[in-house]
């Protein structure tokens, strides 16, 4: 989902920015809010952004032959809400666009509003319509991670789309394109990413009840 | 929950080494190219014009230093996530060895 430096049109890549940066900015004030009401929380917050960390570090073989990597961003997500993912996201974005890069600072933006922005707010939306149909806490999560995952790629095609439509077909036709590059690769390590959002709930549930009662998260599930 | 735990790493893992032990790349000039850079070549092919108009601050001089970074990524990642869910088990064994303790003691 990294589009390359200066592989985004200067109007693009400045109205992605511009997109971008209330959503950072809401992610902050949150991120300070909740160091001053809830610091207990502070440590499982930093776990949390460690999670999308090594998730966005680890480039794995798909089944496609290619690779690509998954996000981590869901986990932080469906624990305290999308918002603070926008902050953590971005750091995770500038640590590779400056250090490895991976991405970049003109297409800061638009990355941040696909890993941090889109992908978050997707496994959110997800976890908490699966949790008021009654799914079970593991189904939820995993789902929600995994869409989020598939969110932040489709995001990507969408963007790549708008700045270079396709000559013949339009943004339609250059959709399907960037589609069949990013999401064939995604549908396997996005389970991945599914199934290891899980057992780090499943080891939270058991070890650290007491932050995710502070959170109140999922606390029928612990009744 | 152990258990379940260890079988979803189980499948999650399996996953991650199937595609390198299928012949999925038969066929492909790059084997397992990374889909970020496939994405950039799809738009250099729809519009072949284009030139990038800024390029990265500064770049890993080399494969090797690339590497090291990436993982120095993903070792500051997991050694803070295993250093929280270790030290959380830690105290809610501490917990329970405390309140077996005082059970043990309003026996008395």
């Amino acid at each position: 989902m990294h589009i390359a430096e200066g592989f985004l049109p200067p109007l693009h890549a400045a109205a992605w920015t511009a997109i971008s940066l209330p959503f950072v900015v809401a992610g902050a004030r949150r991120v300070n809010r909740l160091m001053r009401e809830q610091p207990q929380t502070k440590l499982l917050l930093a776990a949390s952004g460690a999670f999308a960390f090594v998730l966005s570090a680890l480039k794995l073989p798909s089944v496609t032959g290619s690779c690509s990597h998954a996000t981590g961003t869901g986990l932080g997500a469906i624990l305290f809400g999308p918002s603070v993912m926008a902050l953590l996201g971005t750091i995770v974005l500038v640590f590779q666009a400056l250090l490895l890069a991976h991405g970049g600072l003109t297409t800061l933006g638009a990355n941040v509003f696909s890993m941090a922005i889109a992908g978050p707010w997707v496994a959110y939306a997800v976890f908490h319509g699966a949790q008021s149909l009654r799914a079970p806490l593991a189904v939820s999560v995993f789902l929600a991670a995994m869409l989020g995952d598939w969110a932040t790629y489709l995001t990507t095609a969408g963007q790549l789309a708008i700045a270079f439509p396709d000559p013949a077909s339009g943004i339609g036709g250059a959709l399907l394109k960037f589609i069949a590059v990013y999401m064939p690769t995604q549908l396997p390590l996005a389970v991945i990413e599914g199934l290891l959002t899980v057992v780090v709930v499943n080891l939270l549930n058991q070890y650290s009840r007491d932050e995710l009662d502070e959170l109140a998260f999922a606390s029928e599930a612990a009744k | 929950m152990k258990r379940t735990n260890l079988i979803l790493l189980g499948i999650a893992l399996l996953l991650a080494i199937l595609p390198l032990i299928l012949p999925v790349t038969r066929g492909l000039q790059e084997p397992f190219a990374g889909a970020d850079g496939q994405g950039m070549q799809a738009v250099t092919a729809i519009a072949p014009d284009y030139k990038p108009w800024f390029s990265p601050v500064w770049e890993p001089p080399s494969g090797e230093i690339e590497g090291l970074l990436f993982a120095l990524q993903a070792a500051l990642g997991s050694g803070l996530l295993g250093y929280y869910l270790g030290l959380r088990r830690g105290q809610t064994q501490r917990r329970k060895a405390d309140q077996d303790q005082d059970r043990l003691n309003a026996g008395d």
